[in-house]
């Protein structure tokens, strides 16, 4: 029952308005696939579109071989879970879980066999003839998917699901959920605008802004090679500098303001002179307490956090960054103080000066349209 | 989201067919109400029947008294309701629960049995009023005219004011009333400033409702007006009186009437969006134990007034175990106005109440789940006018939609009148606005994401519609419904317009008695009236277990 998604040059148009105007990807089967990005970017739509509640106004979607476009949402085979669960109010928790069973012809015992195999699953076999309003969220959530996992559907489909909850539940869940995810292996879609989420839970994420994918890769590939710097500036926290490359005796140096340092993983159609966008996460900017040849930054505050202290500070021209050093057990450094940064060289991230491509070696981007 | 591209589909049919109706039976009815009062008999168009009221003081006097007594009795409610309200939400007083139950019982009684019981303990030879004569030698004024109808009117409305005001009591954060006394306002100041101004959209809200009521109310001035004549008994007096009656006159007085009643509603809606806000409670006031003197008043207050709300139900019942010869009641206790109420069509009065009031329930419920589903969920230019148009009854008193369908279905092509279909017809058109309203709000409030989950897991969109949308609206308005029904049983407007003696319900046959002086028998029928619509209510509140009452 593993499917692989192929959606080819997908377009959404309210009216005049077009949503989404022309997307592709590939799920591979068994993935967890995820779609993050901000409100509004279109992703709530596309997964809509998959589920068969947002009519599609150009391109193809296939699960395999089977084009599912004009396949009634209700034939397409697909399991649900919403942000707000849905869990219907006047049904008992085995009630909401044999309701997808029984528009199957099962038997009927096979029902109740196959519903108790997935309360189990959820661990909610004890909550099972209680009514939803007697539930917490966490639970309504293990109901949502035992109810949409129980119908064997080709694939999982989930808007949201964690929203609801409060902080540490949400934690929780998300290894709940993807430690079912693995053990059934089915294919999923998780829509979320929590990057933090997106990175704990996913084999692989999708950034979207309005309506176009910006980068598909690994939580991994995304954080520390971004494809761009709204992917950059979206996924974690970074420090943006104006700067540019300059070209030397055949090296190439990153040149930001008045401090220089050499590169070496810049892409050879990219080398050459000119002006580029520096993309420094705050664990990249190293701090030394003595003065000397790097970037000079006056500390304005620090927060200690216990493992990571932050530092906030601005350079000579009045700019503000930021530093995560790990803390030290002697003493913090106290605002006022003058010091000097570097750059972890091999980590950060350089773009043109759009901002739209990343100049460096090693961005693995699986996104078609790129 | 709403789809943009939609397939044809079950629902285009429903919105059509229900064009159809609305059409046929409300369009087509309000239109033949329309034409008969600006065109004559020879079918000329004239304006004569509208000078004609506006011109003779006879006439346009109806229209002021109606305003005056209609004026008069929701100030008079909201006067007594709100202090009742206040206490009842900002108080543990013993027994409020039934302070509660009998405040609802005396607002859904029928519209007529106040004003009769009323009659017979005030009236000329009332029990009250002799027996201040007889024994004290006191006279107590008249009770027909103005003071009569606001009297009985405000001890039968004054139950819509406590449970809109109970409501919004209710909604005030206790930290709201904390904040005003840190601010330095407190007592009496506090209840103005604060209190009464939170609740300023409810106390409109509830007005509305009373003066609607009021101003549409026909029973009461009827029986116990006189002289004081107020538009609607005007509309039925040209239409059916005894002296002469003028069908085209009586459609011009309707059409006056529908035009004043929406412009009350509208200054209204623009009276409340004037208040624009909205409450909640996170900390629900908690209610003090009433202390010393000042509780004591309290509860004399409280208990008094609902006892004198609840008198005129008590009599009756109490009357119909009395002997009784015609007007007179005398010594001795028999159930022979049972026995010669069972000879007067009891048996035929009931069964025909039930059916009635179950077939029309039954046609407002599915219309309604119907109807709130194509607005909430498909709106569209052609189904926000049929929400239009089914609120339109709301401003229509009870009279005039009883003659829009004598004109419209008395002769060809659809001839109704004397048939029970006509009596069902105008009940779903006057309640169906008010089960729509709660339909529309329970619909609203259940996630699109609840159907969309029923069809993910494989379930067809009309299956989804009939095992998860209408199960879970029912629980929302099938209290609401319990309602309706009993303001089916006791409807009077109307019906008294279209009944005859085959289709005669409770209510007529208790008010035919009064009206033949035929006081014993009178008292059998409202007794069993009232004994239907007790238990219905109790019924209602053993279901809904809440207070919040929508009427």
């Amino acid at each position: 029952m593993k499917e692989r998604i192929i959606i080819t040059h997908a377009m959404k148009k309210y009216g005049d308005a077009v949503i989404i105007p022309n997307l592709s990807v590939e799920i591979k089967e068994g993935e967890f696939f995820t779609l993050l990005g901000p409100s509004g970017c279109g992703k709530t739509t596309l997964l809509r579109m998959i589920a068969g509640f947002n009519s599609i106004e150009g391109g193809d979607f296939y699960f395999n071989d089977n084009r599912i476009n004009d396949i009634d949402p209700a034939k397409r085979n697909i399991g649900m879970v919403f942000q707000n669960y849905a869990i219907f109010p006047h049904l008992s928790v085995r009630k909401n879980v044999e309701f997808g069973l029984k528009n199957r012809k099962l038997a009927k015992d096979e029902i109740t066999k196959r519903a108790e195999e997935y309360l189990k699953l959820m661990q909610i076999e004890e909550l099972a003839e209680r009514m939803p309003e007697k539930l917490s969220g966490g639970q309504q959530q293990r109901v949502a998917l035992a109810r949409a996992l129980c119908i064997e559907p080709h694939v999982l489909l989930m808007d949201e699901p964690l929203s609801n909850l409060d902080a540490k539940l949400r934690v929780e869940m998300r290894t709940v959920i993807k430690n079912i995810q693995h053990s059934v292996g089915i294919t999923t879609v998780y829509v979320t605008h929590d990057q933090e989420e997106a990175m704990a839970i996913s084999d692989r994420i999708a950034v979207m802004k309005d309506g176009i994918i910006q980068h598909i890769g690994t939580p991994q590939n995304i954080y520390q090679r971004p494809a761009n710097l709204f992917v950059s500036t979206f996924i974690g926290r970074s420090n943006i500098f104006d700067g540019g490359l300059v070209v030397k005796d055949g090296k190439t140096f990153l040149k930001l303001g008045e401090y220089e340092t050499a590169i070496q993983k810049v892409q050879d159609k990219y080398r050459g002179n000119q002006k580029i966008i520096a993309s420094i996460r705050p664990e990249e900017l190293l701090m030394h307490r003595e003065p000397g040849k790097g970037i000079k930054a006056i500390i304005d505050d620090c927060v200690f956090l216990g493992l990571n202290t932050h530092y906030f500070m601005h350079l000579e021209d009045g700019k503000e960054v930021e530093s995560i050093q790990e803390s030290t057990i002697d003493s913090i450094i106290a605002p006022g103080t003058e010091i000097s940064l570097s750059l972890n060289v091999d980590k950060i991230n350089l773009f043109t000066a759009d901002g739209s491509v990343n100049i460096l070696q090693g961005v693995r981007n699986d996104c078609a349209t790129n | 989201m709403v789809r943009q591209h939609r397939r044809r589909d079950m629902w285009s049919g429903v919105t059509v067919t229900f064009v159809v109706l609305f059409v046929i039976f409300l369009v087509y009815p309000l239109l033949g109400i329309l034409k008969q009062s600006v065109f004559d008999r020879e079918g000329n168009f004239t304006l004569q029947e509208f000078v004609k009221f506006f011109s003779q003081p006879y006439y346009s006097r109806t229209i002021l008294n109606s305003f005056e007594v209609t004026i008069a009795i929701t100030l008079c409610t909201l006067l007594i309701g709100i202090p009742l309200a206040y206490f009842y939400s900002f108080y543990q007083l013993k027994g409020a629960k039934a302070l509660f139950v009998i405040s609802i019982l005396c607002c859904m009684s029928a519209p007529f049995i106040g004003a009769y019981s009323w009659i017979l303990l005030l009236g000329r030879s009332g029990v009250i009023t002799q027996f201040f004569k007889n024994f004290l030698g006191i006279k107590i004024g008249s009770i027909y005219g103005f003071g009569g109808i606001l009297l009985v009117q405000s001890l039968k409305l004054f139950p819509l004011v406590f449970i809109y005001m109970n409501g919004a009591f209710k909604n005030i954060d206790s930290s709201l009333m904390e904040a005003s006394a840190n601010l330095g306002c407190v007592g009496i100041k506090r209840f103005y400033r604060v209190v009464l101004n939170l609740s300023m959209p409810t106390i409109l809200a509830a007005s509305l409702l009373v003066f609607m009521r009021a101003f549409a109310d026909f029973g009461t001035p009827l029986l116990i007006g006189e002289g004081y004549r107020t538009f609607p008994v005007e509309i039925y007096n040209q239409y059916l009186g005894e002296n002469g009656t003028d069908h085209n006159f009586a459609a011009a007085i309707s059409v006056i009437a529908i035009t004043l009643t929406a412009l009350v509603f509208f200054v209204q809606k623009w009276a409340t969006s004037k208040f624009k806000f909205s409450i909640n409670a996170m900390h629900p006031i908690e209610k003090k134990k009433p202390k010393g003197l000042k509780g004591v008043l309290i509860y004399i207050y409280c208990y008094v007034l609902v006892a004198i709300a609840f008198l005129p139900q008590v009599y009756v019942v109490y009357l119909s175990f009395r002997n009784s010869d015609q007007a007179i009641f005398k010594e001795g206790y028999s159930f022979s106005n049972y026995e010669s109420a069972m000879n007067k069509l009891l048996g035929r009065s009931i069964s025909n109440t039930l059916v009635l009031g179950m077939g029309s329930l039954v046609i407002i419920i599915i219309c309604s789940i119907l109807i709130a589903y194509l607005v909430v969920r498909r709106p569209s230019v052609t189904n926000n006018a049929i929400d239009t148009m089914s609120v339109l009854p709301y401003i229509m008193p009870g009279s005039v939609i009883g003659i829009a369908m004598v004109v419209a279905f008395g002769k060809p092509p659809i001839v109704l009148t004397g048939t029970m279909a006509i009596m069902i017809l105008s009940f779903v058109i006057r309640r169906m606005p008010y089960t729509i309203r709660s339909a529309n709000a329970t619909l609203m409030q259940i996630p699109m994401s609840i159907e969309e989950a029923s069809i993910s897991l494989g379930t067809s969109k009309i299956k989804t519609f009939a095992k998860i949308t209408v199960p879970m609206m029912t629980n929302g308005i099938i209290s609401g419904a319990i309602l309706s029904w009993v303001s089916i049983v006791t409807e009077l407007s109307s019906s008294i317009i279209l009944y005859n003696n085959r289709t005669i319900t409770l209510t007529m046959s208790a008010y035919v008695a009064i009206s033949r002086g035929n006081y014993g028998l009178a008292c059998a029928f409202s007794a069993v009236l009232t004994v239907l619509t007790s238990l219905s209510l109790l019924l209602y509140l053993f279901i809904s277990k809440s207070e919040d009452i929508k009427l």
